[in-house]
């Protein structure tokens, strides 16, 4: 062991650790959350709230896509990232009940950065373009809400007047949807 | 020392250490492998004064408590917050039936006191994140026989930060043991030294997922079914109910709720344990992968302890072994080499001495100035405060008030504040030393 000492002495240099210290460290999911937030582009249609400022880990992400089927529509998604990140992927739920095929009616989100492709390489941007892109492209091939992806595949008239309505508060074959429009 | 000397000792005549007496004939004469200055009486007594922590009292805690205790170590820790479950019993031999529901560290530390004499186990029935650095502080050598890559992480971590070098004893090597199914490594960390759990993250194989729509749309196998009553229909219909995956109930109501599903699919195969096994992400253990992977273990740490023989990582620098028993049987032995960008070990905080009396605003502007990080947008916090964000937009508003404030209000002495910039792949950490 005494061995082992004077290694590290001969590799320490003059630059390098200091002191021990007995106070909490910042954890290692919280410096590489940092670092993304810090790469983040969200450009004019997104914007994130933290309820604790102090929390990181636990945000909201507001999308208001000034484009495509949902158009003025604005959706939340709660970030929920554990410890465990970025071996973990985050955990996204949307708040409102909507009218999406890749969206179920809990708030579960069907995109495959978000579990099966998942790598700790892959980043909270990733993530937020993946979701972005879910309102531009719904995908009836990946179908959360079958009924949503049915509707989109066979006729994307009514799949579009469906949307408008759901945006509206109104209601898709006796579900009804919460209001999301601006 | 003569040979003639050393002959008593040899045949174990005369000894009161029968059961060590194999282990003391090798320890007490210089071999191939031992230094120049090896001294014959050193292991033993290393061996009797080392103090031993050991992480988890499951499948490999077994092994590696039973191990220790055999090689002659008489102070050891154990901590496990677990209790024992009757599907443990096939392979965590130091339990029995009767000890079903009870405490996994006090039950394992119990039996082996029992069967050996002199070997004194204190049990801690708690989280290791319970624990402070003085706890930690104490041992020699922390040993871990995990299942959880958080837990790794964090005792990685705690290990890494408690290096001083005004003193040689805050450098506890670190030994990780881990095994799924056939296939298992065990590891040798030196914190700060060499790579540590953090740079070897990608190391650990990733939870196979199906996809959700697979889930909801289209199951092929029992395990969707379950894996859909579990993500999809709890939320749903037990909204309100936090699911615990050891309530009977709550496993009955999953393993129904999938049957049902399964049958309206035509599926075959779902089953109670195969829900429990799903939904605690059980992967089969192998009781012989835990006895080699624990017996590697061991060993590396009765090598440090006992300068007998090189151990991993020293002096070569090939510091992970792996294993793999599903098709033969094999072993490959590596360097995993330290990664200069690793969040824990790579750039270690430097003291930043600051005047308490001085603005968060004006920390931040002389970050701007400083040589090494000329940062120009920072987001820095502690562990427990955002201090200030640049980015996102909203953090930025709600944190920018902070910088009119006195740096000894926010901070205290010595505590860590970690810096980002999109400008660097590296993440600046600073100790914080108020002059």
């Amino acid at each position: 062991m005494l061995k082992i000492w004077s290694m590290k002495q001969q590799q320490q240099k003059s630059d390098a650790a200091s002191g021990q210290s007995k106070k909490k460290k910042v954890t290692a999911a919280q410096l590489r959350v940092q670092k993304d937030l810090s790469e983040l582009s969200l450009g004019t249609t997104m914007t994130t709230h933290f309820p604790n400022p102090d929390d990181i880990l636990n945000f909201t992400l507001t999308l208001t896509p000034d484009e495509g089927l949902y158009k003025s529509g604005i959706f939340t998604f709660t970030f929920a990232i554990s410890q465990n990140f970025p071996h973990e992927p985050p955990k996204v739920k949307c708040k409102e009940k909507i009218y999406h095929p890749n969206i179920d009616l809990e708030g579960n989100v069907c995109l495959n950065i978000l579990r099966e492709d998942w790598k700790p390489v892959l980043n909270l941007n990733a993530v937020i373009v993946g979701l972005q892109f879910l309102f531009l492209e719904p995908n009836a091939q990946d179908p959360l809400n079958k009924d949503a992806a049915n509707d989109l595949q066979q006729d994307r008239d009514r799949f579009r007047r469906n949307v408008r309505s759901a945006m509206g508060g109104g209601s898709v074959r006796g579900e009804s949807f919460d209001r999301v429009m601006k | 020392m003569q040979p003639e000397a050393l002959a008593p000792a040899m045949n174990g005549e005369g000894t009161d250490r029968p059961r060590w007496k194999y282990m003391d004939r090798i320890l007490s004469r210089p071999g191939g492998y031992t230094d120049e200055d090896y001294d014959p009486d050193t292991p033993a007594n290393n061996i009797e004064a080392a103090k031993i922590l050991v992480i988890g009292a499951g499948g490999l805690g077994c092994e590696i408590l039973k191990n220790f205790a055999l090689s002659g170590f008489k102070n050891i820790d154990v901590i496990d917050m677990d209790t024992i479950d009757v599907s443990n019993l096939n392979r965590q031999f130091l339990f029995r039936q009767k000890d079903v529901g009870k405490s996994k560290a006090s039950v394992a530390a119990e039996f082996v006191m029992k069967r050996v004499p002199g070997c004194k186990i204190n049990a801690h029935i708690c989280k290791i994140q319970d624990m402070d650095e003085d706890y930690y502080m104490q041992f020699t050598i922390v040993v871990c026989g995990l299942d959880s890559i958080e837990a790794r992480r964090w005792m990685n971590a705690t290990l890494v930060g408690m290096v001083d070098m005004e003193n040689p004893d805050s450098l506890k090597p670190l030994i990780d043991g881990g095994t799924e199914g056939f296939k298992g490594q065990s590891r040798v960390i030196f914190p700060t030294m060499t790579s540590c759990i953090e740079c070897q993250l990608d190391m650990h194989a990733p939870r196979a997922a199906v996809p959700l729509c697979t889930l909801a749309t289209i199951p092929r196998q029992p395990q969707h079914c379950i894996e859909w009553a579990h993500i999809i229909k709890w939320d749903e219909e037990r909204k309100d109910i936090q699911l615990d995956t050891d309530d009977p109930e709550h496993i009955t109501w999953l393993y129904q709720t999938a049957l049902a599903r399964a049958q309206e699919f035509g599926i075959a195969g779902v089953t109670y344990s195969m829900t429990q096994g799903v939904v605690k992400n059980i992967i089969p253990a192998i009781a012989s992968t835990n006895a080699i992977i624990a017996a590697s273990c061991c060993n590396e740490a009765f090598k440090i302890v006992t300068s007998s023989a090189p151990f991993l990582g020293n002096p070569e620098q090939n510091n992970y072994m792996l294993y793999t028993g599903d098709s033969g049987v094999y072993t490959y032995t590596f360097e995993h080499q330290k990664k200069d960008d690793c969040p824990v070990c790579g750039n270690l905080p430097k003291d930043l001495p600051v005047n308490p009396q001085s603005t968060l605003g004006e920390l931040v502007e002389s970050f701007a100035e400083r040589p090494e990080s000329q940062l120009k947008k920072p987001n820095m916090r502690t562990e427990e405060k955002t201090l200030f964000y640049s980015a996102p937009e909203s953090l930025r508003q709600q944190t920018e008030g902070n910088l009119k404030r006195k740096l000894g209000e926010m901070l205290v002495d010595g505590e860590e504040v970690a810096v980002s910039d999109p400008a660097f792949t590296i993440d600046f950490r600073y100790k914080i030393r108020f002059s």
